[in-house]
């Protein structure tokens, strides 16, 4: 706890020096690293706890809160996951920050608001919520992240979606903590028990529990992204300033799962069979719509944007298999799904913080965030594009990266479905490995075409071609994140030491021996298979290395530069490349068609007309169709109706306000 | 001791055998077409007469250019020496899972559409576009059969499923068939046959697998050959393996009966050729479209495989 406390003390000192009468690059820089020293701070704390090198008891109760009970902070297991992932994202935005801070002031586009004086309230505040070991401390810290992380999507606001953004991200964020606020209300019975320790002891019911627990996914989920609520996200995280893009998207997602982790896994009691169903649903529709979203953008943050709701949904459905087999008393499939989704957080916090950093790298060298001006960039910006590269293939999900480590063992939990004992759940099951199979795919799509159009072919705009490689600062926050993935790669194990207190904890009955049994290799229940990265890994690269020696001597000398072929029609133009556009089509065609109404419509003037021919794509979100604009108007027609009240007489008001206290009354004796 | 001698033996009966067998299936091909066709040893030639010429690269492209080649060539190497041959007790049968096996191949895949777009030509982007296209199509149908093994089964390693399957305990179940069809029209796709892909076509906007490798040259071009021989013979060996696993040593038989299962291999291979040849010449290629209902129809009979034998489980015994 001392670790923790020291971390949060370094943070409020990065504060602070933005106060000291320092050169602005200076006081940014010092800034910077206090915050990344804090999250490094973080992620001791999260090691030595999982190493079992602190005090069994770690409690720590502030002299904050109300009525003198103090506020409570507890680093349990599932708190460590948390700060690991807090203290791994934060500290690469938070070193990449110094360098985007300075390239963003000396540049033509300086921001109206700076953001280095409200990163290390966010990263504390960030850590403070899985921290939290009661309601209050724990909706403060949910309330000062989104607030924090508001102004700072505000201060951007002249950028493109950034005037939209602020009002949809605070209303979504105000609704997600109303539920969470309710939720814990039912969860805290009758007695109003507001300490974790006291509500674990409390049961409420089963009728109560099921109004909590759904409230708990809406509003945890809407914070995190999940369909049909992500829509403030897919505005929200790209406006931000990169940096904090990189924390939003990788981080603060995290967070709100891990509060949905708290409730369902460890406040609500034992689970019943139909949480893990409806969060799994939920999580494929938001895998689906993600990734299918993430193909049809152009702007790169936006499209990493989308890209995180999928990654929400992919974690989703992890935790609700999880509950699926904790329901059904198979406890140690539950183990393979959760520390498959716990997994997850940590890695999508590292690789979508390393693209987001990437991105924000690509947007102060060229200006640019539309894949289809970039091109190139590989060449021009060496080290940023390599780091995207690990970045793209990891989230893609592909071997030996450490997207797919965490990505097989859900497969391997799904693919135990004939376990369960109801059907219904074996075929929904099925259900969810083939669509597990299908977002793992389209995501490899995705990222093959956002890397491939933005930093590999020519230059398509003069920006990509002059770009250089970012400063130091810039090149560092990518290149940490990117070695990780591959460490983490190729021993997912590490990050699996991190994981497996917390899933001893929140599955009571599962066995040390399910989860000791995955140190060297992740080995899934009952089989005799595993997967082994580093072995796999280690004989390919002996092959290769053998191959290329064997191949080197052959066709005298190196490789000669000659112009591009193309069939015997040399490429004219950067523009006759593949863009972004035209690389989606044929995913359009066969799902876009269905999920967003996708109509192509080509404008093609007759010869000898001079006008351009024109090919437009209009697409529909359904999200925004089904659900914002139909909530939106709802709410309009209320608020026009409760205009109403204003101007009836006084007997009135007072008949509604009797009539009101009347009703509370008889619903209090009859819920009595 | 056995099981290494039997990884080694397997790593480089792969790469020695993949070959042939896209040999052996352009003569069948030319046969049935009236030719007399080329010798089966010619890609043999083909591949020794690309590794003795200069090699060119774009002058526009990047370092990934360049390495993908050797990348490409490797994961696919690997993947199809993970796949039981004629034993299943090879040193690393522990790790050959059919889910890693289906990731390999998906980022041999990525890099090479990656080195495509890395041409800055159109052909590149149209081949890598359809190829990403057909693989996420591919991808639900593949982990279909996966599904249905790992429910008969309870695993999804490859050893350890043709070990099961070849002690007859599962017995014969319709799933098993419906299982094959959907893996073998995912196979197609994944190789690039006919009719999903011509791999003999020269026209280039019918090309998928072609037009992404249209700028390489010399050894990098033999190393992508290669590849996509072995991609050929790892899906072969895979079908063979599952479908008919009574052929294969089991981890606990004499290693001297390797023998039997080495030449049983190659009569695997010699069937599965004629059977590709005789598919290909009485079926003619489709429009990329029509891709999305060929394998719409191979991920529906692969939902059924495993609905039926949930049914049957939870009707049955």
């Amino acid at each position: 706890m001392l670790l923790v406390a020291s971390a949060f003390v370094v943070l409020a000192v990065a504060m602070l020096v933005q106060a000291a009468p320092l050169p602005r690059d200076v006081r940014n820089a010092s800034t910077g690293c206090g915050t990344a020293l804090g999250c490094g701070l973080l992620l001791a704390a999260a090691v030595a706890h999982a190493a079992g090198l602190l005090d069994p008891d770690p409690h720590a109760r502030l002299p904050l809160g109300p009525g003198g009970f103090g506020a409570s902070l507890l680093l349990d297991p599932v708190a460590a996951v948390g700060l690991a992932v807090v203290g791994l994202g934060g500290a690469a935005a938070s070193i990449h920050a110094i360098g985007y801070e300075r390239a963003q002031g000396a540049g033509h586009a300086a921001g109206p608001v700076p953001t280095m004086p409200l990163l290390p309230p966010f990263v504390a505040a960030m850590a403070l919520v899985p921290l939290a070991a009661d309601v209050l401390t724990l909706l403060f810290a949910f309330e000062a992240m989104s607030v924090v992380s508001w102004i700072l999507v505000i201060a951007n606001g002249r950028s493109q979606d950034g005037g939209r953004a602020g009002p949809i991200y605070l209303i979504t964020a105000a609704f997600g903590t109303l539920c969470l606020v309710l939720s814990f209300a039912l969860l805290g019975g009758a007695e109003g028990a507001w300490r974790f320790t006291t509500m674990r002891e409390t049961d409420v019911g089963p009728v109560r529990t099921a109004f909590a627990v759904g409230l708990a996914i809406l509003g945890a989920g809407s914070k995190a992204g999940l369909f049909p609520l992500h829509v403030w996200l897919l505005l929200a995280h790209p406006a931000a300033p990169s940096p904090i893009s990189a924390l939003m998207s990788g981080v603060m997602t995290k967070m709100a799962l891990l509060v949905l982790v708290r409730i369902l896994f460890d406040l609500a009691g034992q689970p019943s069979w139909w949480w893990g169903t409806v969060l799994m649903v939920i999580g494929l529709a938001s895998g689906l719509m993600g990734v299918l979203h993430a193909l049809m953008q152009d702007d790169l943050k936006r499209l990493l944007a989308c890209s995180t709701v999928e990654n929400v949904g992919l974690i989703a459905i992890g935790l609700g298999v999880a509950l699926q087999f904790q329901a059904a008393g198979l406890p140690a499939v539950a183990v393979v799904a959760l520390a498959g989704a716990l997994l997850h957080m940590i890695n999508h916090a590292v690789f979508k913080t390393l693209l987001f950093l990437a991105a924000g790298s690509v947007l102060s060298a060229t200006g640019e965030r539309g894949i289809d001006r970039m091109g190139g960039l590989l060449r021009t910006m060496p080290v940023t594009g390599a780091a995207a590269l690990v970045g793209s293939l990891s989230i893609a999900g592909l071997p030996p990266f450490n997207g797919f480590a965490s990505e097989w063992m859900t497969f391997q939990a799904v693919l135990s479905a004939g376990r369960l004992p109801q059907w219904e759940l074996k075929m929904l099951l099925a259900a969810a490995a083939a669509g597990l199979a299908l977002i793992a795919a389209l995501s490899a799509v995705c990222f093959v075409r956002a890397f491939g159009i933005a930093f590999l072919g020519r230059h398509r705009e003069r920006g990509a071609a002059t770009a250089h490689d970012a400063d130091g600062t810039m090149r560092l926050g990518v290149a940490l994140p990117a070695a990780v993935c591959v460490l983490f790669g190729l021993l997912p194990m590490l990050p699996l030491v991190l994981v497996h207190p917390a899933v001893l904890e929140l599955l009571p009955g599962a066995g040390v021996g399910d989860a000791a049994a995955m140190t060297l290799w992740l080995l899934p229940p009952g089989g005799v298979q595993g997967y082994a990265p580093w072995a796999i890994a280690s004989i390919g690269a002996a092959l290769g290395i053998a191959t290329w020696l064997a191949l080197r001597p052959t066709g005298g000398g190196g490789a000669r530069r000659v112009p591009a072929w193309g069939c015997g029609h040399p490429p004219v133009g950067p523009v006759s490349q593949y863009g972004g556009s035209s690389f989606a089509q044929p995913i359009r065609r066969v799902f876009g068609t269905v999920a967003f109404a996708a109509r192509e419509s080509v404008d093609m003037p007759a010869p000898g007309d001079t006008r351009p021919a024109r090919h437009a794509v209009r697409m529909i979100d359904p999200a925004w169709e089904a659900v914002v604009r139909p909530l939106a108007a709802a709410v309009g027609w209320l608020a026009d109706r409760a205009n109403g009240l204003r101007s009836l007489t006084i007997r009135a008001h007072l008949a509604i306000g009797f009539g009101l206290l009347v009703g509370l009354l008889v619903l209090t004796a009859v819920v009595r | 001791m056995t099981a290494v001698v039997f990884q080694i033996v397997q790593l480089v009966l792969v790469v020695a055998a993949a070959p042939l067998l896209t040999g052996v299936v352009r003569l069948v091909k030319a046969r049935l077409n009236g030719r007399r066709g080329p010798s089966p040893l010619q890609p043999y030639r083909d591949l020794a007469r690309l590794l003795r010429k200069d090699v060119l690269v774009t002058d526009t492209a990047s370092w990934l250019f360049q390495a993908a080649p050797y990348a490409v060539f490797v994961l696919t190497w690997l993947a199809a020496s993970l796949v039981p041959t004629f034993a299943t007790g090879f040193a690393l049968a522990p790790a050959a899972d059919l889910i890693l096996l289906a990731g390999l191949l998906g980022t041999a895949r990525a890099v090479q559409a990656l080195a495509a777009l890395d041409t800055g030509t159109a052909f590149g982007g149209i081949g890598a576009s359809r190829e990403m296209m057909i693989a996420a199509l591919a991808e639900p149908a593949m982990l279909m059969v996966v599904l249905s093994l790992a429910i008969l089964v309870g695993t999804t390693a490859a050893p350890a499923v043709v070990e099961a399957l070849a002690q007859g305990s599962v017995g014969v179940r319709v799933s098993l068939a419906m299982a094959l069809v959907t893996l073998v029209m995912v196979a197609l796709a994944e190789t690039g046959r006919v009719p999903i892909d011509n791999p003999a076509t020269h026209l280039e906007l019918t090309m998928v697998h072609e037009a992404m490798v249209l700028e390489y040259s010399g050894r990098h071009l033999a190393l992508i050959e290669l590849a996509g021989m072995l991609r050929l013979l790892l899906f072969v060996s895979l079908i063979g393996a599952v479908f008919v696993p009574w052929t294969l040593l089991p981890r606990d038989g004499a290693p001297a009966m390797a023998l039997l299962g080495l030449v049983a291999y190659g009569a695997k291979l010699l069937v599965a050729a004629v059977l590709l040849g005789l598919f290909e010449t009485s079926i003619a290629k489709m429009r990329v479209f029509r891709v999305a209902e060929f394998l719409g129809v191979a991920f529906l009979v692969g939902v059924m495989a495993a609905i039926f034998l949930f049914v049957s489980r939870g009707i049955g015994p």
